[in-house]
């Protein structure tokens, strides 16, 4: 299965994408992908780190808590990217049963889960210093908690449906209700915050200036590149696993049927 | 339609399961009270979030029998071969769902605001929004339960799913009965409310059938 040209494989449409995506063809050319997206992470991550804590200035306001943004802007910005991802994947799972979205679902769920847990956490910390406060129940830290709880989920979900087939379909389901739902959830607490208290965040408008815009931006590139390392790593052992459960299953059936063989 | 007579009446006939969803509504509404203190002022000021946090407890708690019993015995095989639509019987589902597990709710809190000393307008608006609201936490219930109709287990997943999702209709739910600082927000949060079940009422028979289907393969 494995071995059979992709070019000849009839079933699928002969487009580059679907070239891309075969599990096999995959498995090849994400491995020469990985060390070049690593190292470019790393670069990233040192110029984006240099300038974030030497070479940028402290907020007139904040002062140097401010460096915390360079990290709490870039994981938010990735927990949101990385459930548009999923919700894109859940398609592709309903749609064309690939089973490279499964694994991109999957792979992404606990990697979502962890950078939303990073925003929340470095918010936090962020929050304690310049309102006073660790947490307030403002709109927009109430609908990233609900999302944090989303991806939870969904981690969950996928280790309980562990080693079943059925499992994706259902979990690409419950994906898509819940990227319908993001918006109704952000709409309500918004409404819900702006009823019992103004809100508090206004303090980083887009007017920033550029020597704290370049870091940022830096920051948010190199945190994507993470991401996308990890993603591809995620999706190549997710890719192996299932080949050694199914040669796992293959060996234990073929012993079966040899000792079967003999006593009858 | 003979769905829905079908399941009324396996549901009253088991019996006991809407009797332990009105316990269970009602033992929260009494356990919050003595958790908070008998102080009647803070629990008038209380007494719309009360309400909501043990309907929405009592829905979820309500799920998991829904779509297993018929997954085991193998009604849902066979109401898969049946000539009407999956969507359709998961249509009568959520009505006769909303039925035995909500309305008796909505019948019950009378007592509740009794026991919360809830003012008479107060009650009112609090049984408005829950007929208002009851449905998209029946149909969000409902989509949990056939997500996780598989699963030996399902019974804790769902809620930890659902909970997530019913955060916009606690939200409206809650704003619906406690006067809000500015005229008119009241309104506005009872006609989210009806949006929000109207759209869950419309869109989720189709996320469940899909969901049976998928359990099915």
């Amino acid at each position: 299965m494995n071995k059979s040209n992709p070019m000849t494989d009839t079933s699928l449409p002969a487009n580059w994408f679907s070239r891309l995506a075969h599990p096999g063809v995959f498995l090849s050319w994400s491995r020469n992908w990985i060390a070049p997206l690593a190292a470019l992470t790393i670069i990233l991550f040192t110029i984006g780190l240099w300038y974030s804590f030497f070479n940028s200035p402290p907020d007139y306001q904040m002062g140097e808590t401010v460096r915390i943004m360079y990290i709490h802007v870039p994981s938010a910005w990735l927990s949101q990217m990385i459930y548009t991802l999923m919700a894109v994947s859940a398609i592709g799972t309903l749609v064309w049963r690939h089973p490279m979205a499964d694994m991109s679902m999957k792979a992404a769920a606990p990697l979502g889960a962890a950078f939303t847990a990073v925003a929340l956490f470095t918010g936090a910390l962020w929050g304690r210093p310049t309102w006073g406060t660790f947490w307030e129940w403002d709109g927009r830290m109430t609908s990233t908690l609900v999302l944090f709880l989303m991806y939870l989920g969904l981690v969950a979900l996928w280790r309980t449906f562990e080693g079943q087939a059925r499992g994706t379909r259902i979990i690409a389901i419950f994906t898509l209700v819940g990227a319908l739902n993001i918006p109704i959830i952000k709409f309500s607490v918004d409404w819900w915050n702006t009823l019992h208290q103004p809100s508090i965040i206004k303090a980083d408008g887009l007017s920033m200036p550029a020597s704290i815009y370049t870091p940022l931006l830096i920051m948010v590139v190199a945190f994507t590149a993470l991401f996308f390392t990890l993603h591809l790593v995620g999706m190549r052992t997710e890719i192996l696993r299932h080949r050694a459960n199914s040669l796992e299953r293959r060996h234990v059936s073929a012993r079966n049927g040899t000792s079967s063989g003999t006593t009858s | 339609m003979a769905i829905i007579v079908r399941d009324i009446r396996l549901t009253l006939r088991s019996g006991g399961s809407t009797i332990t969803l009105l316990a269970f509504f009602l033992s929260v509404g009494v356990i919050i009270p003595i958790a908070v203190g008998p102080d009647k002022e803070t629990l008038a000021r209380l007494a719309p979030a009360i309400i909501w946090i043990a309907a929405l407890l009592s829905t979820l708690l309500g799920l998991d029998r829904l779509f297993v019993a018929d997954h085991e015995d193998g009604t849902n095989a066979s109401l898969h071969h049946a000539s009407i639509s999956l969507e359709a019987i998961s249509f009568a589902k959520l009505i006769v769902h909303w039925l035995v597990s909500a309305l008796p709710l909505i019948v019950a809190t009378p007592f509740m605001a009794i026991m919360l000393i809830m003012d008479m307008p107060t009650l009112l608006r609090t049984i408005a929004a829950l007929m208002l609201g009851t449905p998209a936490l029946v149909a969000l219930g409902a989509f949990g339960a056939s997500i996780a109709v598989t699963l030996k287990r399902g019974g804790v997943l769902a809620p930890i799913l659902i909970m997530p999702l019913a955060v916009p209709v606690l939200i409206f739910g809650v704003s619906a009965i406690s006067p809000a600082p500015g005229s008119g927000t009241s309104e506005a949060a009872f006609m989210f409310l009806g949006a929000l079940s109207l759209l869950a009422f419309a869109f989720t028979p189709f996320a469940i059938a899909l969901a049976l289907r998928a359990a099915h393969e």
